[in-house]
């Protein structure tokens, strides 16, 4: 633990990437094997089943500060994180625990089968062996989520650093749901080919395009294939030894998630792996559902027959990584998409799977045309894909443009406040925007992005000083700021005041050339929503 | 140094969950700030007033624009310093009483910076205190904090919340030498972000001498000076490389925090930042600031810090202000105190 807590210290000291791939790969290199695969576990969200829950956790903080717990509250509305609280506020300590990272874990995870009294105990009992930097870590392995600013990419860097061995490589055997209690680091170093059935790929991602294509073309339109953006979930299909698996780009499998997929997959050959998204969409609709009624299929274990019936799915296939058992993806684009149609060549139009369709324009002002189309048929925009560009590992600038139309937008009043988490902790930095109904405001959209720091450290400071009221976490402030709110979509709701739901909301702009009274109507969005919705 | 042990008389019972803010109370506000009716005198005012007392020379505690100062007399001279030489200064000792329309006021030793003070405040046998800003723990130039008998304590309240507990300062100094020496092992300037008045003067006396080069920035080179004139030993410090491009590769760096984010700093090549400050005490804090260490040392109380503070007093009246105030009122009311909170614009969470 020792030094595991040292590692994460030293992480959490420096903001140079350099500095951070340079301390994990001294990790990597020096700890005992079981605390490396536990370490890359818990820095890529793989993290152990939660054992104590944050009630019990809370209860035990409170007996052994001894503060009352409407203090506790105060404190860790202030920190912004359950871990971090604690440690802060329990008793010094002077003992240091010597055990390994997987010892402590392996402690965490029997004290699940425990009682009540027996976990207090467990917490206490480690408490007392632990240092402050220690028991954040202990902490944070009780309540879960260890996000501390340390991407997969930085873990690869490092990794690859370590074993001298390609990032790409190394990222694809770190791919799935592998079990850090089984997984050995010498499966990492020497991967057994069994194990490579359900792992999928790391998914390639775009940048959006930086500048309008008609007076700044990212290139000839020759070298590009253009296409739909959809608005789902992006997913990879692996058909490999006659088994289906099916990834969510959160690195989930959700196989059993979209039964009415496997059928059409299991006719696909041996060997194939497909990049692609899965939308809510009636068999012979012309559009997709809204991305609201997709939510009706997600998080849920195994959907229902009548869910399946009233909201089926559908797979758009965009890519193809794996044909025949052979790693693709460092083929051409143009040549992975010619495959990639001859394997739907005989698939039916309503078919479940199917192959994304190209938009072909003789000119990049005929394709912004087109564009301005995208919120009719259920689209976000387009997606630019250089035709030799190979399928590469996460964001690579200049092969592959994300081309969004345009979000829709609204004035905004900000009537509630709450403080952040995490980096923002402390701070005022999750909104809530309202528009006119008559004389009232009405909330229609939450907002946590969009300002810079230097605005978020100017809208913390403003809405300390115009506070009216405080319920918990939350104040209602002097609704006197108007904001452009932009947002990726709009949807009748009923569990909404307002009656609708924003896709994505976030903040734009801060108007500070606006009054309340200038700011967006009810009536306004109901305009909106008129306006976007598919056709 | 006096200090006031005469017995306490006893005040009229009143209900443990009033208000302490009586009809006539002592002290009140007004837009321009705390203001003694019977003395007819204000204390911090945030306007310009005629007889303004301060407690402490900074910026949010000390404005320009008033028609008297009366102030400690090191504070008076950093007031000089930072309002100009003009200023009409009526210069106190602490523990020296002044008597004025039937009100005694005296300055006590406030722990805060040097030359802070509390005001102590009494008319016809009711005595008042407003601490300003103030720390218990141990500083190697300010005066310690005087804990002062009154019937009303104004505290301040910047660290008000338990999760506000400060470590040795002797440790973290020890803390900033080690990482100004890993900086320096890496050719990187330590860049370190201190109040130019008060934790700069504090940490100079707390690092090692001749470790290295430091450097201050020309807005606490000038506190230092006017805190060595008024007799504060400080080490000597560099002369600040105007031209960032080419400040030496190795050295401490002591800037105002109101820099983080300048010309020079984006100029002056490799470079660690870090702040010393008890905000620091957060990591969401340091993270916001893309800050690389944060070393928690404050000039304020932390919370068992005011607890203490506040039970020395021996008040039973606790107004409190700047800062977490809500927490510490809602913790003394279920001590038993009549606790309350006064709106100031004091800090606003950026000092610390």
């Amino acid at each position: 633990m020792r030094q595991f807590a040292a590692l994460v210290l030293n992480l959490d000291q420096t903001t140079s990437l350099n500095r951070k791939i340079d301390l994990l790969a001294r990790f990597f290199a020096e700890a005992p094997p079981g605390d490396r695969v536990w370490t890359i576990a818990l820095f890529t969200g793989r993290r152990p089943r939660r054992q104590i829950n944050a009630r019990l956790f809370r209860e035990v903080v409170l007996a052994e500060t001894g503060i009352p717990e409407w203090l506790f509250g105060e404190c860790y509305a202030q920190v912004g994180d359950l871990a971090e609280t604690a440690a802060l506020l329990l008793p010094p300590s002077s003992q240091t625990s010597d055990d390994t990272l997987t010892r402590w874990i392996e402690r965490i995870q029997n004290s699940g089968k425990a009682s009540e009294e027996e976990k207090q105990n467990f917490l206490r009992q480690s408490w007392a062996q632990l240092d402050r930097d220690q028991r954040f870590v202990f902490n944070k392995l009780i309540t879960g989520g260890f996000r501390l600013g340390i991407s997969q990419k930085i873990i690869l860097r490092a990794l690859a650093q370590t074993l001298e061995q390609p990032a790409e490589q190394l990222a694809h055997r770190l791919m799935g749901d592998w079990n850090p209690q089984e997984f050995r680091w010498d499966d990492l170093v020497r991967p057994k080919a069994a194990d490579q059935d359900s792992r999928p790929y790391p998914f390639c991602l775009a940048y959006p395009l930086e500048k309008d294509p008609r007076s700044c073309p990212p290139g000839d339109l020759h070298e590009w294939t253009c296409e739909w953006k959809w608005d789902g979930i992006r997913a990879q299909l692996i058909q490999r030894s006659q088994q289906t698996y099916l990834w969510s780009r959160g690195e989930e499998l959700v196989t059993p998630q979209f039964p009415e997929l496997l059928p059409p997959a299991s006719h696909l050959p041996d060997g194939t792996v497909l990049d692609g998204e899965i939308l809510p969409w009636q068999g012979k609709a012309t559009n997709p559902l809204t991305f609201q009624d997709l939510q009706k299929r997600l998080n849920r274990k195994k959907p229902g027959a009548a869910t399946v019936r009233s909201t089926p799915v559908i797979f758009m296939a965009y890519d193809l990584l794996e044909h025949n058992g052979q790693d693709v993806r460092g083929k051409p684009f143009c040549e992975r998409r010619r495959i990639l149609e001859t394997l739907f060549a005989k698939n039916l139009p309503e078919s479940p799977l199917r192959l994304s369709p190209l938009v072909h324009q003789k000119s990049w002002s005929r394709l912004a045309q087109e564009r301005s189309r995208s919120r009719t048929i259920g689209a976000e925009g387009f997606m630019l894909k250089k035709n030799d560009s190979p399928y590469s590992v996460g964001r690579k600038k200049g092969l592959w443009w994300k081309w969004k139309v345009d979000p829709l937008t609204a004035d905004a009043v900000l009537v509630y406040a709450q403080r952040g988490h995490g980096r923002r902790s402390g701070q005022f930095t999750d909104y809530t925007f309202a528009v006119w109904d008559g004389d009232q405001l009405v909330p229609f959209a939450k907002a946590y992005s969009g300002l810079t720091n230097k605005e978020i450290q100017e809208a913390d400071r403003w809405i300390k000083k115009h506070t009216k009221e405080k319920f918990g976490p939350v104040r209602t402030v002097e609704p006197k700021l108007v904001f452009e709110i932009g947002f990726e979509g709009i949807y009748p709701s009923k569990r909404h005041k307002s009656g609708l739901a924003v896709r994505f909301p976030r903040i734009l702009r801060w108007r500070q050339d606006k009054l309340p009274g200038d700011a967006d109507s009810l009536e306004t969005l109901r305009t909106l929503l008129a306006q976007a919705s598919p056709k | 140094m006096a200090t006031d042990n005469h017995r306490m008389p006893r005040q009229d019972k009143i209900l443990p969950y009033a208000s302490p803010v009586r009809k006539n109370p002592l002290l009140s506000l007004r837009p321009e700030g705390l203001y003694c009716e019977a003395g007819d005198f204000y204390i911090d005012p945030w306007r310009p007033v005629n007889r303004a007392v301060i407690t402490h020379a900074h910026a949010d505690h000390a404005r320009a624009g008033h028609q008297l100062y009366l102030a400690e007399t090191s504070c008076g001279h950093f007031l000089r310093g930072r309002l100009g030489a003009g200023i009409h200064l009526l210069p106190l000792h602490y523990g020296e009483k002044l008597r004025h329309r039937g009100v005694t006021l005296s300055l006590h030793p406030a722990g805060h910076i040097p030359g802070s003070a509390q005001v102590r405040v009494e008319y016809r046998g009711e005595i008042w205190v407003a601490g300003g800003d103030y720390k218990v723990g141990a500083d190697p130039l300010a005066a310690a904090f005087e804990p002062v008998r009154c019937h009303t304590f104004i505290t301040e309240c910047t660290f008000g919340l338990p999760i506000y507990r400060w470590p040795d300062p002797g440790t973290v100094a020890q803390q900033i030498s080690g990482w100004w020496q890993e900086c320096q092992q890496n050719g990187q300037k330590a860049i370190l972000f201190a109040y130019s008045l008060g934790k700069a003067q504090r940490l100079l006396a707390l690092l090692p001498k001749n470790a290295g080069p430091i450097y201050a920035h020309p807005a606490t080179a000038r506190m230092n000076a006017i805190a060595r004139r008024s007799g504060y030993p400080l080490p000597t410090t560099d002369p600040w490389p105007t031209e960032a491009r080419k400040a030496p590769a190795e050295g401490l760096y002591l800037v105002p925090p109101a820099i983080e984010d300048s010309q020079w700093l984006r100029q002056c090549g490799s470079h660690s930042k870090a702040m010393a400050s008890g905000w620091m005490t957060v990591r969401g804090n340091r993270r916001r600031r893309a800050l690389d260490r944060g070393f928690v040392i404050s000039d304020h109380a932390d919370w068992s810090g005011l607890i203490e503070a506040i039970a020395a007093t021996g008040a039973e009246n606790v107004l409190a202000t700047h800062g977490q105030t809500h927490a510490l009122v809602r913790w003394l009311r279920e001590k038993g105190y009549r606790a309350d909170n006064l709106q100031t614009p004091f800090g606003e969470e950026d000092e610390g």
